[in-house]
């Protein structure tokens, strides 16, 4: 046997004895496991689960040994990845250093921060949180503002971030700040790391109109930063962002492969809420969701057919490039659809009057605005496309 | 099941590429429409593309065929409307083809299916009989007569139906019973064939039926009993007129993101525009949905472990999801030339009279979000 089919054999044999059944299904928003310095687990299963991947170094199966990884070459780490999503195991922890930090630090961190802030995150012991966006730079986020002043052996950082998910929660930040006023957008930029709690952090949650959310807001009050957190070239942050970019889409996709966020099946409801038979009454709105339901459709088949090619080696970029806006578009249209469906089922705002379901969907309806705004807007999206997969000129 | 083509319709693709692009590229097809010719096709093509195994693609070895399987047919349907390549593919293999296959007798397709896959003879269905595609409404009466039956009525937008040597006529025997085909030779007495000259110049027709009699084996099999074997064959066209869509789509994109790139107007090329780039980025978008629902749709054409509902379902989307992508591609290709895209002599007004056509064909966007709806919605 060749090592490949017996390091196939060795990785599905451990995942049967190791990955208990319960966590062998889609994940429910409210269990979701985020590493992090008070780690907490739903139930003791996740808990297990947690500690058997840690210790096998399976957090972070392709990175170096040295660093807390497991070190597997591309080819074993990708045998890793098909038994685990054949066992529809669930990913034992969620967490940002990994997915995105990890990889520039890997690429560009030196070797003393590759040992201080890799080890820690592949034992899923810091909760990492990203400050890039700012009130004032969001789809322009190269035109941030938040300054990092150089004092010596430190820097003194002044300004906000916004949009942070869970900076309530988060131990550490990576974030992007101004270390050069005078150059030109693009080139004063830096990417540092900090603790938040630091002297003068401070977090205030953000209500949104669905209500209670994850994001919040952070200012930074002359919080002190040593030197040696800047990652990669002083005012070289823009690339290292690029790059951070790029590892969010493919984290994303990655983490969509497993967890089904809350999820309203439309034609269902549908059948629920105008029983009477199609064709007879409602006709057109019944068209309306038949057409939104088709159009989901297509995109889950797209999502599956990306991943065919990208195992089959083909370029994805082009298809990568459109799943955050048709997916997001599509939420909002879903949800635009079935606010008239319900009718007034949908206008509930307080618990009780409405049951549950009824009011998840409201605020699914209203959380569906922000989607097509996070994480790049629509507008952006389509800006990336014209640009970048079809060729489309810029302006001179 | 899978969404990719694996690599011996990798080189289907390949061959019937360079095979259309070689002797049947769109500029043929605009001759060809000059010509006026009622055939609609090459018929030398057609001889050329038979030696090249097309007509056996989805038909088992015992009877001539490859054994290739339905989704071997997307490559070249895709090919097909990258070129605006005319042929009788549709009619006579796809869709009269897979009838006999499916419905027809031992005698039946010895004198009818291997003629078919070997180019000797084509056939064509007539089926609808309404302005829009519905095979419920199939309303052209079969009276029984001694022990064969007769033939009275009309049917429309008979595809490849002008030349062909015999057709498969849906009818209905007595008021409440189910559909039944007949198959029906091209000479037979009280036939009437009419070109149906359509914006895509390709060959269709009406067909008058009056009091046509056939014996007891004409019959394809039992009576009113082709509704399921009609829906197989069905999809199946269905599913390739969405790869035909596909392909006239993506080519036409090409040709519009071209444009964009190289006319310039206000001193810049206008794909600098990002009212342009964006509406760009939204075609690239449908085009990458609707190739997911067509490479399903033909996967589903020959997965056996697929419940009757779920191919059914699947037909329906891509055709639905093919035929609305199409229409908005060809529509912004016209408006993105500008003046240029209403002239005959640029070719993306062909595409536009194809695609018109394509879509109306086995049942238009509507029809197949109704049928979606119906199979959705039907069993609480």
């Amino acid at each position: 046997m060749n090592p490949i089919d017996q390091f196939r054999e060795q990785t599905r044999s451990w995942l049967e004895a190791n990955c208990p059944p319960s966590q062998r299904k889609a994940i429910p928003e409210g269990e979701l496991v985020w590493g992090a310095s008070d780690v907490e687990f739903p139930n003791a299963d996740a808990q297990l689960w947690f500690e058997r991947m840690r210790d096998k170094g399976w957090f972070c199966p392709d990175w170096p040994v040295e660093y807390g990884g497991a070190g597997l070459r591309a080819e074993y780490n990708a045998v890793l990845e098909s038994e685990l999503r054949r066992l529809k195991c669930r990913p034992p922890q969620i967490n940002l250093g990994i997915w995105m930090l990890g990889p520039v630090l890997l690429e560009f961190g030196s070797e003393e921060q590759k040992k201080n802030l890799l080890t820690p995150m592949t034992r899923g012991e810091v909760r990492w949180c990203q400050g890039f966006s700012e009130p004032n730079a969001g789809s322009d986020l190269a035109s941030l503002k938040t300054s990092a002043r150089d004092a010596g052996d430190h820097f003194v950082v002044d300004g906000s971030k916004i949009w942070t998910s869970y900076g309530d929660k988060s131990d550490w930040m990576y974030a992007l700040v101004r270390t050069d006023a005078k150059a030109s957008k693009h080139a004063g930029i830096s990417l540092i790391v900090l603790d938040m709690k630091s002297p003068g952090v401070s977090v205030a949650p953000i209500d949104l109109i669905s209500g209670k959310s994850a994001f919040c807001q952070v200012f930074f009050d002359g919080v002190k930063v040593p030197k040696s957190q800047l990652i990669g070239p002083l005012h070289g942050g823009w690339n290292l962002a690029k790059r951070l970019l790029q590892h969010e889409r493919k984290a994303m996709s990655k983490f969509g492969e497993f967890s089904l966020p809350t999820h309203f099946h439309l034609l269902p409801l549908v059948k629920q809420y105008l029983p009477e038979p199609v064709g007879q009454s409602e006709s057109a709105l019944v068209a309306r969701a038949v057409a939104s339901a088709m159009n989901e459709h297509s995109y889950n088949l797209t999502v599956q057919r990306m991943g065919e090619e990208a195992r089959a080696g083909q370029d994805v970029n082009g298809l990568m490039s459109i799943m955050k806006l048709v997916h997001t578009e599509q939420e909002r249209d879903k949800f635009e659809v079935l606010m008239d469906v319900m009718g007034y089922h949908a206008l509930g705002w307080d618990k009780g009057a409405f049951t549950p379901q009824e009011q998840a969907i409201t605020r699914g309806w209203l959380n569906s605005f922000a989607l097509t705004i996070s994480g790049g807007a629509s507008e952006i999206q389509l800006n990336v496309i014209a640009k970048r997969v079809l060729g489309l000129p810029d302006v001179k | 099941m899978h969404l990719l083509y694996n690599d011996d319709q990798r080189l289907l693709a390949d061959s019937a590429r360079e095979f259309l692009a070689a002797r049947s590229p769109v500029s043929r097809q605009r001759a060809l429409r000059d010509e006026a010719q009622a055939g609609g096709f090459d018929p030398q093509l057609w001889q050329d593309a038979v030696a090249l195994g097309w007509s056996a693609i989805p038909f088992p070895e015992n009877l001539g065929g490859l054994d290739f399987g339905c989704m071997g047919l997307g490559p070249i349907f895709e090919s097909i409307g990258c070129n605006l390549s005319a042929s009788p593919l549709l009619s006579s293999v796809v869709l009269s083809g897979s009838l006999l296959h499916l419905q027809g007798n031992a005698q039946q397709q010895d004198r009818w299916l291997s003629a078919t896959i070997s180019g000797e003879r084509r056939l064509a269905l007539a089926l609808d009989e309404q302005p829009r595609h519905n095979p419920s409404k199939v309303a052209l009466q079969a009276v029984a007569n001694g022990d064969g039956y007769s033939l009275t009525g009309d049917k429309y937008f008979v595809i490849d139906g002008v030349g062909a040597d015999g057709y498969l006529v849906a009818a209905r025997t007595g008021a409440a019973a189910g559909i039944s085909l007949f198959l029906v030779p091209a000479d037979a007495p009280g036939l009437t064939v009419k070109a149906l000259p359509l914006i895509d110049s390709r060959n269709h027709a009406r067909l008058q039926l009056q009091q046509v009699q056939v014996g007891p084996d004409a019959l394809l099999g039992d009576i009113g009993c082709a509704m399921p074997a009609l829906n197989i064959a069905l999809d199946r066209g269905r599913v390739c007129l969405a790869a035909e869509m596909l392909g006239m789509s993506e080519k036409l994109f090409e040709l519009t993101l071209d444009y964009l790139k190289t006319r310039v107007q206000f001193d810049v090329a206008i794909g600098t525009f990002q009212s342009l780039q964006h509406r760009a980025a939204q075609l690239y978008v449908e085009l990458a949905l609707a190739r997911s629902a067509v490479m399903a749709g033909l996967a589903a054409l020959d997965d056996s472990a697929l419940s009757e509902g779920e191919r059914q379902r699947l037909a329906s989307l891509a055709k639905w999801k093919a035929g609305q992508m199409a229409l908005k591609v060809v529509n912004e290709a016209v408006q993105m030339h500008g003046g240029i895209g209403v002239t005959d002599e640029l070719d993306v007004g062909l595409f536009l009279k194809r695609i018109r056509v394509a879509q109306a064909s086995l049942g238009d966007a509507d029809f197949h979000c109704e049928r979606y709806a119906a199979l959705e919605l039907a069993h609480a």
